[in-house]
């Protein structure tokens, strides 16, 4: 027994050495020095008496929820730095937390402080109307941020993106190229992100409406979950299940990351593949053209940028330079963009 | 550690501890009636009537199942499976599928077999994979990478088992705040985006291939074997069930059930580690939001797999069964362009059917249930 215990204590201790010497080296391995990418801002115009001269000081309460997606990480990234570009804008943010209820309460903590404008990407536009209605209650106009209120008087302004425009944007490059190919009966597949999301509903109503018209239609079609891995597993399934393809369309460029992995794992080439939301990575491999990926639509994060501009100017009570009217509009919906290999290079900037 | 196969007697074998262990007659007497091991028939006539059988029965079944999700698939894609080298290719897909969530539900059989449950091995997924692929990571190459993988992995479980052995956590609240805080430090440590791998080396796990077959295949084949050695060939597997079945009995018969618990723990995300590697080189990249609910599919193919939730009972060929049949039903719906949603509730119907046929298949458990906290398993 006495034998038994010593060579435990001996054991004991190298797996104790050894967990220490292993503890250390781990430490060291988070270090992740990526040059990060440039924030997408606009600089202050230097134009003498443009709307970017230094006016009034204007407190922006911001709440986005918290990113577990590079997308997300873009727009809290970008409302910041857009934020810091302005000496007369004072930034104050809430995490939003995990889920809607987290974010109610986030946001009357953030009401509570009477911010002079609030820009919000709400988890979801229609669990937090009620939130967008008690700030404009009490005062303080709301900017949202992509997700749509259902009440027009729960905002000030929404700035979206166009999630049927890019199903529509997605369609119309997959049908162009198809007709110059002369293939008139394509197979098509689709991998969109989170099915039950309505964002997502919106993209694949737009791509199988705008494929219709052509004539066409989606063959199959496997949701994936915005991660890089799950991308990776709908894509393989959708690749067994269709031996032969002409075009896919992603939905979203982070999991496009694994549906490319999956891609050259089965070692597939004979279709083209459009993207979405348009990472860097993604713009990237398109200029290379080394892969299938040979477009993406555009879903920019960069709109936070120009949230935080607009509440700014609603803050101080300007308008949009350019346009006739004094105020800043109540709706603003981003234009969906495709980019090609010809066109990438501008993009690139704007790629997150 | 490891004993050689016990000697057996005509009757039970599979109960009769091994004589050279002085711990064993106790920890049979702690196991309880008839422990059912995935041991595939040890050789006895009356596999499909003894209490020994029980596991080679349930395994059958789980067979047929797959054969009738097969035959489902021949009927709706004639098109698809009249082609050879298609079904071949099919089969190591829905294998490669499997993969992943196989190597982690190994790990998990191990901890419900022992008595507890592993809520957070997603999150040590997502952990280890994030870790493994930070830029300072991946300038030590392949080697430094799988080692940080291992290690992270590990290391998350021990805790694990420390909060539960030592800290006196009941394991569900104990790796549910490990589930969330891993998440966590997983998305810290990414800053939140997308890590992509552009290892070589790691990202060719995925797509290499040694004589047709997958490098997953071969990986998933071996966690396997080395399981099913743990569970079925050593004492450290009897242990694992006498601890599950009556920790009281386990502790009294001279086991150290604490110790065993951390290490059942530090297994489980041991398991966890290696399936971040296979799931980084698949997706040539890692986040913090990936493997999301793996824990839901590991607790559901070992529960498939006759695992009782309860502790004490399980077998590491059951749960393998259970996930293919799992990554099964995901081929049968991508071949057939089905929706995910009908996808999700054949898999829940799938769950609850398995639970209730074992229920109602092996009424001369209840008594051994019922001594147990989870009685309906």
């Amino acid at each position: 027994m006495t034998q038994h215990s010593r060579d435990l204590s001996r054991r004991r201790l190298l797996f104790g050495g050894a967990a220490l010497g292993a503890g250390a080296l781990l430490v060291g391995c988070t270090s992740n020095e990526a040059a990060p990418t440039a924030a997408q801002t606009k600089a202050a115009d230097t134009a003498a008496g443009g709307n970017s001269t230094p006016g009034k000081k204007v407190t922006i309460g911001f709440s986005a929820p918290a990113a577990d997606h590079g997308w997300l990480a873009a727009i809290t990234t970008n409302a910041k730095a857009q934020a810091a570009a302005y000496s007369d804008v004072d930034f104050k943010t809430v995490e939003a937390g995990a889920d809607a209820a987290a974010q109610r309460a986030a946001l009357s903590t953030l009401i509570a402080q009477k911010p002079d404008v609030i820009v919000m990407l709400p988890h979801d536009g229609k669990e937090l109307n009620a939130a967008g209605l008690e700030a404009m209650k009490a005062g303080i106009p709301v900017v949202n941020l992509d997700r749509a209120f259902p009440d027009a008087l729960a905002y000030r302004l929404q700035i979206m993106g166009d999630n049927y425009g890019m199903g529509v944007a997605a369609a119309n490059y997959i049908v162009a190229q198809l007709k110059a190919k002369g293939v008139s009966t394509p197979v098509i597949g689709e991998i969109p992100g989170i099915d039950s999301l309505e964002l997502t509903q919106q993209r694949s109503k737009g791509f199988a409406d705008t494929l219709a018209a052509a004539g066409f239609k989606v063959a199959n079609r496997r949701p994936a979950e915005f991660t890089a891995d799950s991308g990776q597993q709908a894509a393989t399934g959708l690749l067994q299940a269709l031996p032969k393809i002409d075009a896919v369309w992603n939905h979203d460029d982070d999991q496009g990351i694994g549906v490319l992995a999956a891609v050259n794992q089965t070692g597939r080439k004979e279709f083209f593949m459009v993207g979405g939301a348009g990472s860097k990575k993604a713009m990237e491999d398109i200029q290379a053209d080394n892969t299938v990926l040979k477009a993406t639509v555009t879903y920019s994060p960069s709109m936070a940028s120009s949230a935080i501009s607009l509440a700014r100017l609603i803050g101080q009570g300007k308008g949009m330079s350019d346009l006739v009217e004094l105020q800043v509009p109540k709706e603003i919906v981003l234009a969906s963009e495709t980019i090609t290999k010809e066109n990438a290079s501008s993009y690139l900037k704007l790629g997150f | 550690m490891s004993d050689s196969t016990p000697t057996a007697t005509p009757d039970r074998p599979e109960a009769l501890p091994p004589q050279s262990s002085p711990v064993d007659p106790a920890v049979a007497g702690a196991v309880g009636k008839g422990p059912a091991h995935g041991s595939g028939g040890t050789g006895q006539l009356s596999w499909w009537r003894g209490d020994g059988g029980e596991g080679t029965r349930r395994n059958l079944g789980l067979i047929g199942v797959l054969v009738v999700l097969i035959l489902i698939g021949i009927a709706t894609r004639p098109d698809l499976y009249g082609d050879s080298s298609w079904v071949w290719n099919n089969i190591l897909t829905i294998l490669k599928l499997a993969s992943v969530v196989g190597v982690v539900t190994v790990g998990m059989t191990f901890v419900i077999i022992g008595g507890g449950i592993d809520l957070s091995v997603g999150a040590i997924v997502a952990l280890a994979g994030v870790w493994c692929t930070t830029l300072a990571t991946q300038s030590y190459g392949a080697g430094g990478m799988i080692f940080t993988a291992l290690v992270v992995g590990m290391c998350v479980g021990l805790v694990n088992g420390l909060l539960v052995s030592y800290g006196k956590l009941v394991p569900f609240i104990a790796t549910l705040a490990m589930m969330v805080a891993a998440r966590g430090l997983a998305a810290q440590i990414s800053g939140k985006q997308t890590q992509v791998s552009d290892n070589a080396a790691i990202n060719g796990i995925a797509s290499t291939s040694l004589l047709g077959i997958p490098l997953l295949v071969y990986i998933l084949a071996a966690v396997v074997a080395a399981g099913w050695v743990l569970l079925n060939r050593t004492t450290f597997g009897r242990r694992t069930v006498a601890v599950g079945g009556n920790p009281e009995a386990a502790r009294l018969a001279g086991i150290n059930v604490r110790r065993h618990t951390v290490l059942l723990y530090a297994l489980s995300g041991l398991c966890c580690g290696i399936a971040a590697i296979m799931l980084t080189a698949q997706a040539t990249s890692a986040q913090a939001a990936m493997a999301n609910l793996y824990e839901l599919d590991a607790i559901a193919a070992a529960i498939i797999g006759g695992t009782l939730l309860s502790g004490g009972r399980g077998t590491i060929v059951g749960s393998l069964l259970g996930v293919i049949i799992f990554s099964t039903i995901t081929n049968l719906f991508a071949i057939n362009g089905l929706s995910t949603e009908a996808q999700n509730m054949v898999k829940g119907g799938i769950i609850v059917a398995a639970v209730l046929v074992q229920q109602f298949q092996f009424r001369s458990f209840t008594q051994f249930l019922g001594r147990n906290r989870l009685t309906t398993g």
